[in-house]
């Protein structure tokens, strides 16, 4: 029964697409945009909270069941039935999926409640939720799949999602860009994971999880395989989610996708779609437990993703751009956690990531809807008295996002610093020590040049700014709770019991019956034990808090002088380090010039081949006309001719 | 001494020929192509063909040219109506060599393939060229042809009166 | 030398292609028709040859048709001569172009 769960929010995209977006119930029932505009909106947030109602209560199933039966599997049908490579439509709701699965449910359908103030005044309204139905829908697929190609199928779906949504606006062309560039990135991707799962079927045989999983840790199987080839598995694999999740160098998408709606900013790029590759690759633990060299290159690559994009947002002044660098960053965190092994840290920040994001970009929505779609924080300031709950919860927000004692967000980190310094991964966790300063340090600046301080709102706007409606609002409230007390499902062991529990890591408990081989090795010898290392974080949040708070609340004018004493590098950052234009020298650039090559070899070749039998087939009937001129005199000579040829034939024969 | 008789008639059959098509003045034309019918007549007596020489004469040399000169001189061609004749003569005379060449030696092709047969092996039949040969072969045989013949004069006739006919005004 | 079949194919080839010169170079339609006669005659030629080889006597009667035959065509191509000569007061065979196209 769990394929209700994904079959909701298709029937809320069929149900919106055919009646609304297609203009059916204006030309039939009426032309009431308010009424059309409920309706939309009832059916598309009804089908996620029904998604959602029952993802909660399988979930409360799977709690009833055995530790190690945790998983409920459902076939719908066989998809494709070929010899040895048969796959089937098939479901598995288990511990990991389950994770995924609430998340998206429900952070879903707070977000559809908030669009559908966001999106009030737009004319596209039902188009938009159904492309946010078709998105749920598909990333339901991706982690419910009990299969790669299935899995597929929900990657491929979310990327088209979220091309749809980026250019949601495509009347102006440099969203659409932004649209088609997020889509043309992620194919990079998608080559490589493409590949991967040909690799896993051509070494296991199949490419369901149940078979793939359980030759993966059976050792006399594994030791036929060479070592290599594991390794190979897992960067293929890594590859498809540097391209789905943003990391180096296949960000450069995310940060352009914020032409899109904020909702779906809030959605998609920050809580559901881009933390596909860190499911993706926490599903496949099994191969990354057995390759260190697949580890060392994923935390590797996801540390200096972390603090590049860090470097980037300390600078940025729009605040969607902002947001987007962060989530780049923690996204970094994420893989960094997975690529040492910790997967069930890297999940953990998942999830409150995802509280805490959405309610950043919420917020930031709200803002930009109070500011009459200003985007930049130059020209805000002062606003907290204005809208009050946006800067209440945009507050909790940001300091769970720093790493705030006490809120979500400093016990997912924590737990990721932890683990990457007690597997040995020393210069990495110096990275990440940086990395969570200068988290601190644009947050809480973002913050405070938002809301805090005197304003620069232009007068034109500055009667209008005015606090959200409750559709809005209320999911901010929703979310600040659930960023406050989201972390206490995690709260690492060392912890609990200065309060006399044990055991309070219910999160990693819950999520290990899918964490197939344990990885927790601990490495060296440690200068730092757990409380040291706890300390750390925290004072790197403090470190940053205060310099941010000393830079734009204390002395204004600080950052302005400090920025032209280190010019060159302010503006690399301000500029994203030249990424894109780098990308457009090498990549973009010879293509667009083979393109044309080939655009005149088609011209000039081929249709000029074509042209020039037509011509040629013109020239000779001119020329065969000159045969019909009616001087009798030529006909005559002709047959002559001919019948003399016909002669030397037949004597010659 | 057939021999001899055979090259002089044959000359001058085709020193007529040649004469056909070279003059300008159709009267002269004409009289070149009298010239080569009565050399070819001579010659189908050499064949032994005797019926046919003396038709030859009668019909061809006698009404159809005679037909030919009394239209020539019916028409009274002006001299200025003679005078669009050819230009490049000498390349047109070249041509004509070329071909002949060309003539030449498909003929010896067809020799050596062992074509034609020789003079000497033949029975001849009774009364071989004579009036009572042609008739026996004309009545008995091919009875259909000649009186198909008959009826193609009678349209020839018909048609000329037609075509030859002044429009009415 | 003794005079063979051969002889007399050559000469009539070499007639022919006199009177096929004759018919396609000359302009004056009346030089055209005498021409045709002489190829006509090269013809006959070649049959009676034939015949005289074969000891048979169909080619002599063949060659009386062609006669006749030449002589119908002949008094037709006049006729049409005469009319040609009537409309356009030339016997010039490049001016009768309406079969042009």
């Amino acid at each position: 029964m769990i394929v209700w769960i994904i079959l909701f929010p298709m029937i809320g995209a069929i149900l919106n697409g055919l009646l609304f977006a297609s203009g059916f119930w204006k030309k039939t029932c009426g032309g009431d945009e308010h009424t059309e505009h409920s309706i939309s909106g009832i059916i598309a947030s009804g089908a996620v909270l029904l998604s959602a109602i029952l993802s909660t209560y399988f979930f409360v199933q799977l709690l009833s069941l055995n530790p190690s039966d945790r998983q409920i599997i459902q076939e719908l049908f066989v998809w494709i039935p070929s010899g040895d490579f048969t796959v089937s439509f098939e479901l598995m709701f288990d511990t990991l999926s389950s994770v995924m699965a609430l998340v998206i449910t429900w952070i879903g359908f707070l977000i559809h409640i908030y669009s559908i103030g966001y999106m009030h005044h737009d004319k596209g309204f039902a188009k938009y939720f159904t492309y946010l139905n078709i998105f749920v829908f598909f990333m339901l697929i991706l982690v419910l799949g009990n299969n790669f190609p299935l899995m597929f199928v929900g990657w491929e779906g979310v990327g088209l999602a979220s091309f749809l949504l980026i250019g949601f606006w495509y009347q102006d062309n440099e969203k659409a860009y932004a649209g088609r560039k997020a889509f043309i990135v992620n194919r990079i991707g998608d080559f490589g994971f493409i590949l991967g799962i040909f690799l896993i079927f051509f070494i296991f045989g199949s490419v369901n999880y149940q078979d793939v999983f359980a030759k993966a840790v059976d050792p006399n199987f594994m030791s036929l395989v060479p070592g290599v080839t594991i390794t190979a598995i897992g960067l293929l694999l890594f590859v498809g989610a540097v391209g789905k999740s943003a990391q180096f160098p296949l960000f450069v998408w995310l940060p352009d996708a914020m032409a899109g709606p904020t909702p779906v900013s809030a959605l998609i790029h920050a809580a559901t779609m881009v933390t596909a590759g860190a499911y993706m690759m926490a599903r496949c633990n099994v191969f990354y437990s057995q390759s260190p060299t697949a580890q060392m290159v994923v935390v590797s690559i996801a540390a200096f993703t972390a603090i590049l994009a860090a470097t980037i947002a300390i600078t940025q002044n729009d605040i969607k751009k902002v947001l987007a660098y962060s989530t780049v960053s923690q996204l970094g965190y994420m893989f960094m956690a997975i690529g040492v092994g910790a997967y069930a840290a890297g999940l953990f920040h998942l999830v409150t990531h995802a509280f805490f994001k959405a309610l950043l970009f919420l917020g930031s929505g709200s803002v930009i809807h109070a500011m009459s779609d200003e985007q930049d924080i130059r020209k805000m300031g002062g606003l907290r008295k204005k809208i009050p709950i946006t800067a209440i919860t945009f507050l909790i927000g940001t300091l769970a996002i720093a790493g705030v004692p006490f809120l979500s967000g400093f016990f997912s980190k924590d737990e990721i610093l932890a683990a990457v310094y007690d597997r040995g991964y020393t210069i990495h966790w110096i990275i990440a020590l940086i990395t969570v300063v200068l988290t601190a340090l644009y947050m809480v600046r973002l913050y405070l040049l938002t809301f805090e301080g005197k304003s620069r709102v232009p007068q034109s706007i500055k009667r209008y700014v005015h606090e959200s409606p409750y559709s809005m609002t209320i999911p901010l409230m929703v979310l600040a709770v659930l960023s406050i007390l989201g972390g206490y499902i995690g709260v690492p062991d060392f912890m609990g019991k200065v309060v006399g529990l044990h055991d309070t890591n219910l999160f990693e408990h819950y999520v290990s019956p899918a964490i197939l081989i344990d990885n927790a090795k601990h490495v060296g010898h440690h200068l730092f034990g757990h409380w040291a290392l706890a300390g750390f974080s925290i004072g790197g949040a403090a470190l940053g808090i205060i310099i941010a708070f000393y830079l734009y609340s204390i002395r204004p004018s600080a950052p302005g002088k400090i920025a032209k004493d280190i010019e060159p590098l302010y503006k690399a950052s301000y500029n994203k380090w030249y990424v894109d234009e780098l990308y457009d020298y090498i990549f973009v650039q010879p293509f667009s010039y083979l393109c044309n090559q080939a655009a005149r070899f088609d011209q000039n070749v081929i249709d000029g081949a074509v042209n020039g039998v037509a011509a040629a087939v013109k020239d000779t009937a001119l020329t065969l006309q000159s045969a019909q001129s009616g001087v009798i005199r030529s006909y005559a000579t002709l047959m002559a001719i001919g019948a003399a040829v016909i002669l030397i034939i037949i004597v010659l024969w | 001494m057939e021999t001899v008789v055979f090259y002089v008639f044959a000359a001058l059959a085709l020193a007529g020929g040649l004469m056909v098509i070279s003059f300008k003045n159709p009267v002269s034309s004409a009289l070149s192509l009298v010239l080569t019918l009565f050399s070819t007549a001579v010659l189908f007596v050499l064949l032994l063909a005797h019926f046919v020489a003396v038709i030859q004469i009668l019909v061809y040399a006698g009404a159809i040219m005679i037909l030919f000169l009394f239209t020539v001189m019916f028409l009274n061609l002006k001299s200025e109506a003679l005078k669009f004749e050819s230009k490049h003569l000498g390349f047109k005379v070249s041509a004509l060599l070329v071909i002949l060449l060309f003539v030449g030696y498909f003929a010896s092709l067809g020799f050596k393939k062992g074509l034609f047969l020789s003079n000497t092996s033949v029975s001849e039949m009774e009364g071989f060229g004579t009036v009572q040969g042609v008739g026996t072969t004309l009545f008995i045989d091919y009875l259909l042809p000649f009186e198909l013949t008959s009826i193609l004069i009678l349209v020839a006739i018909i048609g000329v009166v037609v075509i030859a006919k002044k429009r009415a005004r | 030398m003794n005079i063979g079949i051969e002889h007399y194919l050559v000469l009539s080839a070499i007639l022919f292609v006199i009177g096929a010169y004759g018919v396609l170079v000359r302009k004056n339609l009346i030089i055209v028709l005498m021409s045709l006669e002489l190829m006509l005659n090269a013809a006959n030629l070649a049959f009676v040859a034939f015949s005289r080889a074969s000891g048979d006597m169909t080619g002599h009667v063949f060659m009386i048709m062609s006669i006749t035959v030449a002589a119908a065509e002949v008094a037709v191509g006049l006729a049409l001569l005469v009319s040609i000569y009537s409309h356009r007061e030339s016997l010039d065979i490049d001016i009768l172009k309406l079969l042009k196209g």
